[in-house]
């Protein structure tokens, strides 16, 4: 058995779904927005595997500029996350309903 | 054949340490396994044969990104979380099956690929070259220039934006 890039898709395609399931099931903000990041990454793979199984760098240069957009998405959910906690003393999204009518 | 051993050695750590990465109780403990995964993926941009990339998920991920989620997680003090999940509120038991079912329609589509239009690749050695740190310096450098430019311009608004968040007497 070689390694194909269906291989890898369905690999990311499971790895999307544990980061779906993170988000959707989790309460904590801190480990919604790892799972957040868990599915970036899932789909970067599958950029980079069709970026080689093609022959053409436009996947993985676009990885590239993924991770730039992901350090950038951090900072400033990190920055939100810190300012929660600050005015409302909790990371518990169940607890954040300042928006719901 | 090494290489299907490498696959599935490393997409058996990947796929256990994701699962733990949602279900741990403990924040820290998520975040550790986090690395772990991302440790994994750097392993299967090598054997996609983009070796930048590789470096730069070590570095930009595991490095930067996972400390700065551990230096919140100790500077915000959490006494105990394990209080933070109580009981599982109803949306919590619904997202479980979104999730699955998300997963679930991804595999049907994606376990259908390739289609047709995408040869299947005999490896050698110059298509493991692609993605090496000459080939994406120069076509960062000429086709991408623009792009690039943009990323870096987004850096400094994030870097404004994260100070403008965090920043304790706001005006």
């Amino acid at each position: 058995m070689t390694i194909s890039l269906s291989h890898y898709l369905i690999l990311a395609a499971v790895l999307f779904g544990i980061g779906v399931v993170g988000v959707l099931t989790r309460r904590n903000i801190l480990i919604i927005l790892m799972s957040i990041e868990l599915m970036l990454n899932s789909a970067n793979l599958t950029l980079v595997a069709f970026s080689f199984y093609l022959q053409d760098i436009g996947g993985m240069m676009f990885v590239l500029f993924t991770m730039t957009v992901a350090a950038a998405e951090v900072g400033v959910g990190l920055a939100i996350v810190v300012t929660i906690f600050r005015n409302k003393a909790t990371i518990d999204v169940g607890k954040l309903n300042l928006l719901k009518w | 054949m090494m290489q299907t051993f490498m696959f599935i050695i490393l997409t058996v750590i990947t796929l256990f340490s994701a699962l733990m990465v949602v279900t741990r109780k403990n924040p820290i403990a998520s975040i550790l396994y986090l690395v772990l995964v991302f440790f994994c993926f750097s392993g299967y941009y090598i054997m996609l044969g983009a070796q930048f990339l590789a470096a730069v998920q070590i570095i930009v991920y595991a490095g930067a990104i996972m400390v700065l989620f551990l230096f919140v997680v100790m500077m915000l003090n959490l006494r105990d979380p394990e209080a933070v999940e109580g009981k599982p509120l109803p949306w919590q038991t619904m997202g479980l099956f979104i999730g699955i079912g998300v997963g679930i329609v991804l595999l049907s589509y994606l376990a259908g690929s390739p289609g047709p239009g995408i040869p299947s690749l005999e490896p050698t050695k110059e298509t493991y070259a692609l993605g090496s740190a000459k080939f994406m310096g120069k076509s960062l450098f000429t086709d991408y220039v623009l792009p690039f430019e943009i990323a870096g311009v987004l850096l400094l608004a994030a870097v404004i934006g994260a100070v403008a968040l965090a920043k304790k007497d706001r005006a």
